[in-house]
């Protein structure tokens, strides 16, 4: 597939590389103790240390170093045992200390290489640079005053682990793809929640053009762009426009743009000031962090299952079929309901999960999956408890209804919230079974149908349905069908 | 390396320090004197020595992962020169 | 009966547990004498109710057998340390009306041993100076005089206001912080002692930043025992300051035995300069000689890189101050300027709220870090210092402590080195190297100055020697017996 961007005076390739920005998961702020937690009232998430009053200093949350170096892990980079904080000196009405402690030189984790899935069923290797540790600044907010900006540090001083691609990716769709990429594995390492529209992931994204094969171009950051479709939006909008100043014969300034929503389209910053200096230089008041490689092993060793070797295992050990697999650890969610429900469902009919696997993940991915499309709901917010869920499949396991009649159970389990036991009771949707009482009903129904049991046995094979049907309808569908075949061929075949 | 008026401008501002048009002359000239001084320290051979980061040979010490502080709006903003409904204020921003 | 305002420390601190008079009578007794000493501008704030309350809760804490070396001892703060409810300004305009929310730790650990707070003292602007004429609150006067003259000396700096108040008997001792020389080189000039301990003995939290890798706290004291006892009180590990090491406190003044027989002092060939006054010449060797007799070995060493500590710490220094500084933006406390926009309200503010010094350092501070010139000035800057901490390894590993002058003049005229900012400088160079090595130092008062002017002689340590290095003070102190007092010119 080529990636070359067709523009009037012949081809260009586009250069893209992301600073990734996630917001690690703890309970406190990188160097104070006030919580993190999200959407409280503004200023009330704030210590001395945080809103940098005088004489204040930061300590480092364990929690976050074994973050970071998760995070890592999971993207199979070089943990540098011994990494330097620094201060990146700006001024800004959200930034109380007057400068971001941040790692420049010597981040946490160094190099690594991630292999993303392209829609054609490819795959490609993006470089990691790194990922360092840094503090979030707090949040300004223009529109509350005619005259003023008002400032909440409640975000002053989270931890942000900030992730640097190589220049690697050559499409939007390779940049979507990536996103998509690290931000699987930072849910599956538990380091990150990747919530976008709470802004725990969002990207600064890197654009240039250049003819195929030339030096790199001159490239545009767009800052905080918070969804992987504007993110894609504006690497988009920045090729067209980049190429567009480049074939007029203009040239691209280094900048920083911002992302519109409304237009779908970037646009410089007004506050941009002159060509910054951030003056970074090792912060006084921190030591260098260092920690044993013993540590990195243990941390590797208690890290969870990460996508892609759970869907190798589900494919492996499941038997369920690689498209499936790949649905359900598509989101960590859905890979987690799968499993719960598939130990439920094994706990519940004794049966090993070999077995068990292709019956749970169609039920997940199709029943499931569709209702809650229906619905507008996520996985997590499922009206189906595993519980239940786990009770109708053991019902279809053990025979009590069949495949036709659990669809209707669980229309019905979505309606109440009932349990499909007490549905299956109240209803009377109980599979019959009694081999006695469905061979009394095929002879009844063999005997008032003598002229199509001519017709099947003189060679019209279709009318075996006819039957199985007349059976079905007098029994509301609750005869077991291995059952009904079992009686009904010999019977017919005489 | 000598600092002239537009230096002393650029690293006023970097620095956010409002100097006047005729203070930059002098400034400039007070800069200089003490830079001039500093640069003695190009005669010292540090090829090979580390540059320092740390006076004390310690490891970073590293906290528990609890929240431990917060939760004082009030205090928080006491000292601030403007603030409205629980926010610091400032002149407006155009971003 | 005594003047209270008389005692040392330790004098104080036996007769308050011997019932011979109580912290409500010495405390008021120098808030008399505060006031009475007015002019001398050593306090910024008197917090005259305060300080009766804590004496009253320091009385009852001496009755019931709670008593610590500090309970009941009225002293003075350096504004520089931040104490809940109280001007905590740096003695600086930009922190206008800032009463911090919260309480720095050494003044924490001072307070929970009963000590009794009269004040906050002046000092320079962010403790940047060697005068204290660099204070928004104008001038420290140091209460000793040229003899026969009524021209008024400064106090040395940074903690000239903590020195001055200690030398005129308004307070039995005070805080100081040294970053360069600030609480060794003020008590050189005012004829006190002054202790510096290692980098990490004492938290910085709550303490007001000037430049993180060196700033240090320290008292200042009439003797070397009330060093000690006040070091016991303010030292201490904190989870709160990263930089903080955990050290057991070791009871400091059982350390004081007399005895450094067989001690080797360093003596280093570069600290002798051309231009030092003859009177600290003599009262060097003076002291070379006081230790010997009392038993030490005297050794020759050599810190070879020591006139390269000036310019590093030039460097270091203002590079942290300029990011310390940042914060005081015109948000979140003190003065805010207004402008037309976030920034004209930031220059604004910082323009008006510094004063000259604390600017000249900030903007040498951001050049050196800026682009382009970080590795010539800053980098260049943190390798020499590493050989300067080389140098003092090399010759530790020859003697145990090391004596030299503490400031290369005696106090100087109010007024006489404003202007040349680099003659000012050069009050610190006996002090500096010390610092950027984060090594602990002491100042004790030897002798005076040809104009009668008080001269200390400075004690250098090993990392954690503190123990070792009063003891050493001790013999020195003891053997100079210095015990003038300025003639009192102020007042009633
Ligand atoms: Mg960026
Ligand atoms: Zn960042």
């Amino acid at each position: 597939m080529s990636n070359l961007y067709q523009g009037a005076t012949g081809d260009w390739e586009v250069v893209i590389g992301l600073e990734i920005h996630a917001q690690v998961i703890s309970e406190s702020k990188l160097f104070s103790g006030s919580s993190t937690k999200f959407g409280s009232e503004p200023n009330t998430q704030v210590s001395f240390v945080c809103s940098a009053q005088p004489g204040m200093l930061p300590v480092i949350n364990d929690e976050c170093v074994r973050q970071a170096i998760r995070t890592g892990l999971a993207m199979g980079c070089q943990i540098n045992l011994r990494s330097v904080f620094d201060r990146k000196n700006y001024f800004y009405a959200d930034l109380p200390q007057g400068y971001q402690i941040s790692q420049f030189k010597d981040p946490i984790v160094g190099e690594g290489v991630v292999t993303v899935d392209l829609e054609d069923g490819s795959t490609k290797d993006i470089g990691v640079e790194r990922l360092h540790l840094e503090q979030d600044a707090g949040k300004s907010m223009h529109d509350q005053h005619p005259t003023m900006t008002y400032v909440d540090l409640n975000r002053s001083g989270v931890a942000l682990m900030e992730i640097v691609s190589m220049p690697d990716m050559r499409s939007a769709e390779e940049a979507g793809a990536y996103f998509k990429k690290i931000r699987s594995l930072v849910r599956y390492a538990g380091t990150c929640d990747g919530n976008m529209d709470q802004g725990s992931m969002r990207a600064d994204v890197n654009v240039s053009v250049r003819r195929p094969g030339e030096e790199l171009g001159t490239r545009t950051e767009t800052k905080n762009v918070n969804s992987i479709r504007y993110m894609m939006l504006v690497i988009e909008s920045e090729i067209r426009r980049q190429v567009g100043v480049l074939e007029d014969g203009g040239t691209i300034a280094q900048e920083t743009r911002l992302f519109e929503v409304a237009t779908g389209t970037t646009r410089t910053m007004r506050s941009k000031e002159e060509a910054h200096d951030y003056r970074y230089f090792p912060d006084p008041d921190l030591l260098p962090l260092e920690f044993s490689q013993e540590l990195v092993d243990k941390l590797a060793k208690e890290m969870p299952e990460l996508a892609d070797a759970k869907r190798d295992r589900f494919i492996k050990d499941l038997h369920i079929t690689s498209y499936n697999a790949s649905v359900l650890v598509a989101e960590k969610e859905s890979a987690d309901y799968f499993e719960e429900l598939l130990a439920a469902t094994v706990a519940k009919t004794a049966k090993p999960v070999s077995e068990l696997g292709t019956l749970v993940s169609n039920w997940v991915t199709g029943d499931l999956f569709g209702a809650l499309k229906k619905l507008g709901k996520g996985i997590t917010e499922s009206p189906v408890s595993i519980e239940h869920a786990a009770e109708l499949l053991n019902l279809q396991v053990d025979g009590t209804i069949s495949g036709r009649i659990a669809k209707e159970v669980f229309e019905l389990m979505l309606e109440t919230g009932s349990s499909p036991e007490t549905i299956v009771e109240e209803k009377g949707l109980k599979q019959v079974s009694d081999t006695g009482a469905i061979e009394t009903m095929i002879d009844e129904i063999l005997a008032a149908n003598a002229d199509k049991v001519e017709q099947y046995r003189g060679g019209k094979d279709k009318l075996y349905g006819f039957f199985v049907g007349q059976v079905m309808k007098q029994t509301g569908g609750k005869a077991n069908p291995q059952v009904v075949n079992q009686l009904l061929r010999p019977k017919l075949d005489g | 390396m000598s600092v002239d008026k537009e230096t002393v401008a650029k690293i006023a501002n970097l620095a956010r320090i409002a100097v006047s048009e005729d203070e930059l002359e002098s400034t400039a000239g007070e800069l200089n004197n003490i830079l001039d001084w500093v640069e003695q320290l190009s005669e010292v051979d540090t090829d090979g020595v580390e540059p320092m980061t740390s006076v004390v040979a310690a490891a970073l010490p590293r906290r528990v992962d609890e929240v431990t502080d917060g939760g004082y709006r009030d205090q928080v903003l006491k000292n601030a020169p403007a603030s409205e409904h629980g926010f610091f204020a400032v002149p407006k921003v155009i971003e | 009966m005594t003047e209270l305002t008389k005692l040392t420390l330790s004098a104080a601190r036996d007769g308050l547990h011997n019932g011979d008079f109580t912290s409500a009578e010495i405390t008021a007794e120098h808030l008399n004498a505060i006031d009475d000493a007015k002019e001398l501008n050593t306090y910024i704030e008197v917090t005259s109710d305060q300080a009766m309350n804590m004496a009253a809760s320091a009385d009852a804490m001496i009755k019931d057998g709670n008593a610590k070396g500090m309970t009941g001892i009225p002293i003075g703060i350096k504004d520089l340390y931040c104490t809940k409810g109280v001007h905590s300004q740096s003695a600086s305009h930009i922190l206008d009306g800032f009463k911090p929310e919260y309480e720095s730790t050494v003044t924490s650990n001072l307070w929970n041993d009963g000590a009794v707070m009269l004040g906050k003292t002046n000092m320079d602007e962010f403790a940047m100076g060697s005068s204290n004429e660099n204070s928004y609150y104008g001038p420290v006067i140091n209460p000793w005089r040229a003899t026969g003259s009524d021209k008024n000396t400064v106090p040395g700096g940074s903690s000239g206001g903590s020195a001055a108040a200690v030398a005129a008997d308004i307070s039995i001792a005070t805080t100081g912080t040294d970053t360069g020389g600030s609480i060794r080189q003020p008590a050189s000039f005012t004829g006190l002692v002054g202790f510096k301990p290692t980098y990490g003995r004492c938290s910085r939290f709550g303490m007001i930043a000037f430049a993180s890798s060196l700033d240090q706290a320290g008292p200042l004291t009439k003797t070397v025992r009330d060093a000690a006892i006040m070091m016991e009180s303010m030292a201490g590990y904190d989870a709160k300051d990263s930089t903080s090491i955990n050290v057991e406190v070791p009871n400091y003044e059982a350390a004081l035995t007399g005895d450094i027989r067989g001690l080797k002092v360093g003596i280093p060939k570069e600290y002798h300069s051309d231009g030092m006054p003859a009177a600290i010449e003599k009262l060097w060797q003076q002291g070379i000689g006081w230790l010997k007799d009392a038993g030490a070995e005297i050794v020759d060493i050599s810190l070879p890189h020591t006139k390269y500590a000036l310019p590093t710490y030039y460097i270091v220094a203002p590079a942290e101050c300029s990011s310390n500084l940042a914060r005081y933006d015109g948000v979140k406390y003190g003065l805010r300027v207004a402008g037309d926009s976030l920034d004209d309200m930031y220059k604004n503010t910082r323009a008006a709220g510094f004063g000259d010094e604390v600017k000249r350092r900030i903007l040498i501070g951001t050049y050196v870090l800026s682009a382009g010139y970080y590795d010539a000035y800053y980098l260049k800057a943190q390798r020499v210092r590493t050989l300067i901490a080389d140098d003092f390894k090399s010759a530790y590993q020859k003697c145990d402590v090391i004596l030299t002058p503490t400031a290369p003049s005696e106090a100087f005229n109010l007024g006489d080195k404003v202007s040349d900012p680099l003659a000012m400088y050069l009050n610190d160079v006996f002090t500096v190297p010390a610092s950027l090595a984060g090594l602990p130092g002491i100042s004790v008062p030897a002798g005076l100055s040809s104009d009668g002017l008080p001269l200390g002689l400075q004690l250098l340590g090993q990392a954690f020697g503190e123990e070792q290095l009063l003891n050493v003070a001790d013999v020195l102190e003891t053997a100079a017996g210095f015990n003038i007092k300025p003639a009192k010119w102020w007042g009633e």
